[in-house]
């Protein structure tokens, strides 16, 4: 009996340990996630009325908006556009950092800083380089003898110049991940390789590629959720336009709730990246904590 | 032949130094590239507007786009409404972080591993993501433009709950008995025990988290309408927005001043972040 007392106060005393984080976790991250989702069923109350319910009719227009589809494909082609490429080059970055290099600190800082500057200055920056009669690029450009490229006012190159810009704030930190991965390979498995006359070719492919495989997991799982969760640098660069060419999900959520004030067609927006996020989920519990289990 | 072999062994070495491997210079040519966005930023800043485009070593330098900037907009508050942000953030999380992940680490809670998987969604869904819904409950709670209003909804994070049960679940049952034979109490024996061995938890995690925060944009953007408590990104954001057409060495100037306290500590303790933020990223 006593001891059973003793158990239930423990219970207590970690149930009150947990209470401040579970009432923040419940006022901002539950509440309002199933608050979408109830919302995403009404249209909102115009006027002081109040919201109706309407059922799916806010998935019924999801689907028949052009504009949805629009920001749906280029938020596929901003993550196919960022993500491989960056990983690449965050790879590529590691294994010269990893090796002997001179200068090596400096190559590894330069590689690295732009993780620590905040997107939106990022953009200011890359602003400079994008404007069309004065910025650095069309200057080049021009000083080549080529006629300069709307790089962020063409619909056909808009989407582009903004992945550029993210594949060059990215890539850096993608980086310290392989190269702490890289270092953390047993030098004798070199060694042997190099007793066996493996070129360095297929070293790399045999060895280091698969072993750096829970890395490449984890950093895709970081890049995918990034690519719908990180709009910062279109209000400087963009603000989606034109025409909607670099409009990305959760850019177009903020206009819809912020500009156009349709809280609930919002709503109905976010289920989508909530959806995505799900699979992001799922993919990281299932697939990277099973293979990183055998690590 | 000791001597020969190190006399060739010092030739390689010279000859590696004179003609660079193609690796090292394609290494090179990255990092200059990587870097020259700074650097750019650093010579808009520093110059007249007329050589933004003109790469003359002889430029006059001057610090008017800084007097500029300064006088142009309130970056002294935005500093300040930043400064706050981050310690509150920081501090607050610390405690809610370390209550939370003490009880996931060691105490027997019914539906434990539910209830620490539920705290693990918030890795994906992010406050950001939610901002329709949560500006409608910052606003109900009476904390639209507030500071406590842009932070609050990053103070229960998962990720510092995770990080903390992971490195409590490492510290060995023993030293708490002894802590306990001693005649402490919960309180004591996280305080005294647990606390103290977690520090470089503390340390990487206060450091990503920080840069996270001096960072952070949508949600302080949508949370705040005033000068009063916009931090120095929105305050930036609004400022360099390209339609109110201030002129560009001054938002060169402007993004300097934004970035350089982060910057600044960057550079000095490069090991300590690069440190933070792989070990915060590991799991």
């Amino acid at each position: 009996m006593l001891i059973h007392n003793a158990d239930r106060r423990i219970q207590i005393y970690g149930a009150l340990l947990l209470l401040p984080a579970a009432v923040l976790l419940g006022t901002f991250a539950y509440l309002p996630t199933v608050a979408t989702l109830i919302n995403s069923l009404f249209l909102p109350g115009f006027r002081g009325e109040p919201p109706a319910f309407v059922g799916f009719e806010n998935y019924a227009v999801l689907i028949g908006d052009a504009t949805f589809w629009k920001v749906a494909r280029n938020n596929l082609l901003y993550a196919l556009g960022t993500i491989p490429t960056s990983i690449a080059l965050a790879l590529g970055m590691a294994l010269f950092v990893n090796a002997r290099l001179p200068g090596r600190g400096f190559v590894r800082m330069a590689y690295f800083t732009p993780t620590i500057l905040p997107m939106i200055a990022a953009a200011n920056v890359w602003m400079f380089f994008y404007a069309p009669q004065i910025g650095l690029f069309n200057k080049l450009l021009g000083a080549l003898g080529l006629s300069g490229v709307n790089w962020l006012g063409d619909p056909g190159v808009a989407l582009g110049s903004v992945i550029m810009m993210t594949v060059w704030k990215e890539a850096g930190f993608f980086m310290i991940f392989y190269l702490a991965a890289l270092q953390s390979i047993p030098p004798e498995l070199k060694e042997a390789s190099d007793l066996e006359g493996t070129s360095r070719w297929s070293f790399f492919w045999r060895v280091t590629f698969p072993l750096l495989m829970p890395t490449t997991l984890f950093v895709l799982i970081n890049a995918l959720i990034n690519s719908v969760r990180v709009v910062d640098h279109l209000f400087i660069l963009t603000k989606g336009g034109p025409n909607n060419a670099t409009n990305l999900l959760l850019y177009y959520v903020y206009e819809n709730a912020f500009s156009f004030f349709d809280r609930t067609y919002a709503a109905t927006i976010t289920v989508v990246i909530l959806l995505v996020l799900a699979v992001v989920a799922t993919l990281k519990f299932t697939v990277l904590d099973r293979r990183t289990h055998y690590q | 032949m000791n001597q020969a072999h190190s006399l060739s062994a010092a030739a390689a070495k010279r000859f590696v130094i004179r003609v660079p491997s193609l690796e090292t210079t394609a290494a090179w040519l990255l990092a200059i590239v990587w870097i020259f966005p700074l650097l750019y930023a650093i010579w808009a800043a520093f110059h007249p507007s007329a050589y933004m485009v003109r790469f003359d070593l002889l430029a006059p330098l001057t610090l008017e786009n800084f007097a500029n900037a300064w006088a142009q907009a309130p970056f002294a508050r935005y500093y300040v409404n930043t400064f706050l942000l981050v310690t509150g953030v920081v501090l607050a999380q610390f405690v809610v972080c370390t209550l939370a992940g003490f009880a996931f680490a060691r105490f027997p809670i019914p539906g434990k591993d539910f209830l620490f998987m539920l705290v693990l969604i918030q890795l994906f869904v992010f406050p950001e993501v939610l901002i329709v819904e949560n500006y409608r409950i910052a606003s109900g709670l009476g904390l639209v433009d507030t500071i406590t209003g842009i932070g609050l909804p990053y103070v229960a994070s998962a990720f510092g709950i995770f990080l903390l049960r992971q490195t409590f679940k490492t510290i060995p049952r023993e030293l708490e008995d002894a802590a306990r034979v001693e005649g402490c109490g919960w309180m004591a024996i996280l305080l005294k025990v647990y606390v103290p061995l977690a520090k470089p938890t503390y340390l990487a995690y206060g450091l990503v988290s920080i840069s996270h925060h001096w960072n952070n944009f949508l949600w302080p953007l949508v949370v705040t309408n005033s000068v009063e408590s916009r931090p120095l990104t929105v305050g930036l954001g609004i400022f360099s927005a390209p339609e109110t057409g201030v002129n560009w060495a001054t938002v060169s100037a402007a993004t300097l001043l934004s970035i350089a306290p982060l910057l600044v500590a960057f550079l000095l303790f490069q090991r300590q972040f690069v440190q933070s933020f792989l070990r915060a990223g590991i799991r």
